[in-house]
């Protein structure tokens, strides 16, 4: 394990120490996993009013054209990506995922046309192998910057909206997945409407230096409280929403991972921009004729919950196994334990029941759709 | 008799028997629990082994048998309402009574002063 002298840390740290955060190490950085309100009450708030996260962590990369024209920058990413990319008009951003040659995901990412860039946002644990991958790939076409300059924050939450209009009028006017340049009290500011609790929220990317006036501002509302990685979790598993590197990998395809929905028509086999991207001959033939193993929502008939790692049989004798758990706990909101995992596409049916093992026994749960709570996006 | 383990166990000792549960430092640090599975009347453990699971929001984790024993009596109430278990550990949230298989083993175990020491 890594020592705390090496662990890096957010532009927010001083601000989560004085919040009273728990700090733990997440992807070679300090994190908050909580707060003083403790995971079950910051969840609960998130769904309520209005939560504050620090996800600095992340990577913040910049896709520039070196021709200047970013419909190249487009073309270059959608040679990385099985997505839409050349017909994401300014302003928006979308869900992307890096395949690799067997159709692997390499990182799961958000894409934003911010007219003459594209800004790209990457999970923490893979930024510096993202950022080499588009560097090998696209570095000839593109500059790639890594902007470990600026600080991450979400504000999700029904309030959210509210919460941000008193500091920046104009938000009200914006939908799901808009991406717009903003100025917080003078912090120069990239906001999207988006996130990872399934709440209508926003993420803003605010300059290291000012983030934590920001981040104040954002906390003396009364609506607001500080949430850490630990509701992060169960808010994002409750929505159904995949965490790399538990329930998706280079093993996992994004058809095995029922991710199609990220995968435009124009990028599909018969589409305008069919393929093109790696593992494309692997993808476009699941596309067509399904995976044999397919990840599902699982709802858990006790109170038990069913972890990560738990195998997953047709039978309560544990015999038959036909998948794992990836990702599991306890939903505060379904007031109940929630999972999600791999099985076997013949066991993949909604109301399909199954046996969880956990300690030994194997415990009923059920194939269930997700996202277990509505979700509340603005569209 | 009260006594502690370094694990984070409180032991209420009366005669051959220990009312057993988890401290509140420790019910502090594994925070809002949701979930509590306790062993069954009749059960024997050895130190050390797993008696019970305890499950937060975000992980699941132990509770050892502090001493060799049997377990004569199981808190029904916390398996309904885990909420107990933070709200009074050191009281309502018992875990379990345990006919110790020698209680002079008890000795060796921390008194208050000495686990109040080792939690800071």
């Amino acid at each position: 394990m890594d020592g705390p002298s090496d662990l890096k840390k957010t532009p927010l740290h001083a601000l989560n120490l004085s919040l009273g955060a728990r700090m733990v190490p997440f992807a070679g950085y300090e994190m908050p996993v909580q707060y003083a309100a403790g995971v079950m009450k910051e969840h609960q708030h998130t769904r309520a009013a209005a939560g504050l996260f620090d996800v600095s962590h992340m990577g913040q990369v910049t896709v520039r054209a070196r021709s200047g024209d970013n419909a190249d920058a487009a073309r270059a990413l959608e040679t990385l990506v099985p997505v839409d990319v050349a017909g994401l008009a300014e302003g928006r951003q979308r869900y992307a995922l890096f395949t690799n040659d067997d159709g692997g995901i390499l990182d799961d990412l958000m894409i934003a046309n911010r007219g003459d860039h594209f800004y790209v946002v990457v999970n923490a644990a893979c930024k510096e192998a993202d950022v080499a991958h588009m560097q090998a790939k696209i570095g000839d076409r593109c500059e790639i910057v890594l902007h470990d300059d600026r600080a991450l924050v979400a504000l999700q939450g029904p309030h959210a909206e509210a919460v941000l209009a008193e500091l920046w009028a104009d938000v009200s006017s914006m939908r799901f997945m808009d991406v717009r340049a903003c100025d917080l009290h003078d912090a120069d500011c990239i906001v999207s409407r988006s996130g990872y609790t399934g709440e209508d929220g926003f993420e803003i990317s605010v300059p290291a230096a000012l983030a934590e006036g920001v981040c104040r501002r954002l906390l003396d509302h009364p609506d607001v409280l500080p949430i850490g990685l630990g509701a992060r979790d169960s808010l994002r598993l409750e929505a159904g929403l995949c965490l790399y590197g538990n329930d998706i990998d280079t093993k996992t395809t994004p058809v095995e991972a029922a991710l199609e929905w990220a995968i435009q028509k124009v990028r599909r086999k018969g589409g305008a921009r069919e393929g093109g991207f790696p593992g494309a001959g692997v993808i476009l033939e699941q596309l067509e004729n399904g995976a044999s193993r397919r990840r599902v929502g699982l709802r858990p008939e006790g109170r038990a919950p069913v972890r990560a790692g738990a195998v997953l049989a047709t039978d309560p004798e544990g015999e038959d196994i036909v998948g794992t758990v990836t990702s599991g706990g306890f939903g505060p909101s379904v007031d109940g334990p929630v999972a999600m995992g791999f099985v076997s596409t013949s066991a993949a049916d909604i109301g399909t029941q199954l046996y969880a093992g956990v300690r030994g026994k194997f415990l009923p749960v059920a194939v269930a759709a997700t996202p277990f709570v509505k979700n509340t996006f603005k569209r | 008799m009260l006594k502690f383990t370094e694990e984070h166990e409180w032991l209420k000792i009366e005669g051959d028997v220990a009312t057993v549960g988890i401290t509140t430092h420790a019910a502090e640090q594994l925070g809002d629990l949701v979930f509590v599975e306790l062993p069954e009347v009749g059960a024997t453990f050895s130190k050390g082994g797993d008696a019970a699971t305890v499950e937060s929001v975000k992980a699941a984790s132990d509770v050892y048998c502090p001493l060799d024993g049997e377990i004569v009596e199981i808190n029904e109430a916390i398996t309904s309402d885990p909420s107990l278990v933070n709200s009074d550990p050191q009281g309502a949230g018992w875990f379990f009574k345990l006919k110790l298989a020698n209680a002079a083993d008890a000795d060796a175990l921390l008194d208050e002063a000495a686990y109040k020491e080792l939690v800071g």
